[in-house]
């Protein structure tokens, strides 16, 4: 039984391997380029605008403005980094009806590689914020004894970010396997539609615990400006 | 081994260059595109806030300055409506002073003309009756005409009764110089004879009368005294002559006016 796209490998040549989740993810990153170019090219600046770039438009809008209800400011700088994750886990999720195709985000090895990128771009993101003493001294409040605690947090919620889609992507994919083999009708239908709502939400989920930490590290001084209109 | 390292690399690679593809392709071009859009927006708002200002500037400027119109409208209504008043008062009175003018001096004229007409018709009557009388009366009678005026001016003086034979007396009695008979020409004795006859058979005494040539009488004898005269000329017919034809004059005259 096949636990990760990782394992059907193409092409093997030492170290480089062509697997099923780089090829996959590769169409993935084709789709939504070409997609969005295609959408882009001819773009209206009138109050008139194509179905399509009203859907982008919706799609870039609602995801500035949840980056924006984190407390991430000004969110077009932080759109492009989390609406990534969240379009590329989305997609990801979205093209498990397509019969054949094995979603890149059910291999471990690509949700670390996406945790890895929220581990890091958090102290980058951070360090641009607050420079790099104000983003160290994170990691010593609210006391010095805290350090390891917070090393050790910030680890471990990375590797959670990762097992937690991988996890999910993957039961969806395997359940759907499963009833395949034992009820081939119907049922795996009502699961797979089941496993959209799950990838759409674990995608929500990723970007916005990816926006959260990236928040953490960023908006400690303007907490109180943040909180300030809501009270 | 569930973790290829190999593939976490190459995603993360991936996911970068898709994050690179993203911005370059979707969220700059979809963000400029709103931001355009609204910046248009705001501009198309600002710009219709600005005209609605300047409407509204505009609408108060020209109610301000319907209003000034209205206002000199009707003070130059009313200074003109003044004016043409006074202004028609005016030629009212100066037409009604120049037809009051014009009547006056038409009524001048006329009674002027009347004046003329009466005086010619007159004088053209006093000698046309002269002449046809003289004329008359010398075809007519072996006496000449002094003798005829001298009989009817006595046959007068007897014939004379009441009110004026008694002021015509007391005249005689009262006055301290003799009566004074005037006639047109110089009548002769034997007529003064007659004449200071009848007066003396009338009034039964001896009347103290001096006789006097007087031209203007036209034709006729005349008795003064003290005031009281009595008299038979020509001149006396001529006067109710003029008198009647004066009325006759008049008649047309107040037909006219009404």
């Amino acid at each position: 039984m096949r636990l990760s796209p990782d394992e059907i490998v193409f092409w093997h040549y030492g170290f480089l391997t062509l697997n099923a989740t780089i090829v996959f993810t590769w169409g993935l990153m084709l789709v939504l380029a070409v997609g969005a170019r295609l959408i882009t090219r001819r773009l209206s600046m009138d109050l008139t605008r194509s179905r399509w770039q009203n859907l982008l438009e919706i799609i870039v809008t609602a995801v500035a403005q949840q980056i924006a209800d984190v407390g991430l400011r000004p969110p077009e700088k932080y759109v492009g980094f989390l609406g990534t994750l969240f379009l590329f886990v989305a997609a990801a999720s979205l093209c498990t009806v397509i019969p054949g195709y094995e979603p890149p985000t059910g291999s471990l090895s690509t949700t670390a590689a996406l945790a890895l990128c929220v581990l890091v771009a958090v102290p980058v993101f951070g360090i641009q914020e607050k420079g790099v003493g104000g983003y160290l001294k994170l990691y010593i409040k609210p006391t010095f004894i805290m350090l390891p605690f917070n090393i050790i947090s910030e680890v471990s919620r990375t590797l959670a970010l990762a097992v937690r889609l991988f996890g999910n992507m993957m039961s969806g994919a395997m359940i759907v396997a499963i009833l395949l083999t034992i009820t081939p009708f119907i049922f795996p239908i009502v699961m797979t539609a089941l496993g959209l709502l799950t990838g759409m939400v674990q995608a929500y989920i990723f970007s916005i615990l990816a926006a959260v930490y990236i928040a953490s590290a960023t908006r400690t001084r303007t907490r109180k400006a943040a909180q300030a209109p809501t009270t | 081994m569930l973790i290829d390292w190999f593939t976490v690399g190459a995603q993360a690679l991936n996911f970068l260059i898709l994050v690179w593809l993203m911005k370059r392709f979707l969220y700059k071009p979809v963000l400029d595109a709103i931001d355009a859009r609204e910046a248009r927006i705001a501009a198309a708002i600002a710009d219709a806030d600005g005209k609605t200002a300047e409407a509204a500037k505009e609408r108060e400027e020209f109610q301000h300055k319907n209003e000034v119109f209205d206002q000199e409208r009707a003070a130059l209504v009313t200074q003109a409506t003044d004016e043409a008043n006074a202004e028609r008062q005016r030629l009212l009175d100066d037409a009604r002073q120049a037809a009051d003018a014009l009547s006056a001096k038409r009524m001048e004229m006329l009674k002027h003309e009347v004046h003329t007409l009466n005086q010619a018709i007159g004088r053209r009557t006093e000698r046309e009756v002269f002449a046809i009388a003289r004329q008359a009366l010398t075809d007519l009678a072996s006496t000449s005409l002094e003798a005829r005026m001298a009989d009817v001016f006595t046959r007068r003086l007897r014939e004379m009764g009441g009110e004026v034979k008694a002021g015509l007396a007391e005249g005689l009695r009262s006055a301290p110089d003799p009566a004074i008979v005037r006639s047109a020409f110089d009548l002769p004795a034997e007529l003064r004879a007659d004449i200071q006859r009848a007066l003396n058979e009338t009034f039964s005494d001896d009347v103290r009368v001096r006789f006097e040539t007087a031209p203007d009488l036209v034709s006729g004898i005349e008795l003064t005294t003290n005031g009281h005269t009595v008299a038979w000329s020509i001149a006396e017919y001529l006067a109710s002559l003029e008198k009647a034809v004066g009325e006759l004059i008049k008649e047309p005259d107040h037909a006219q006016r009404a």
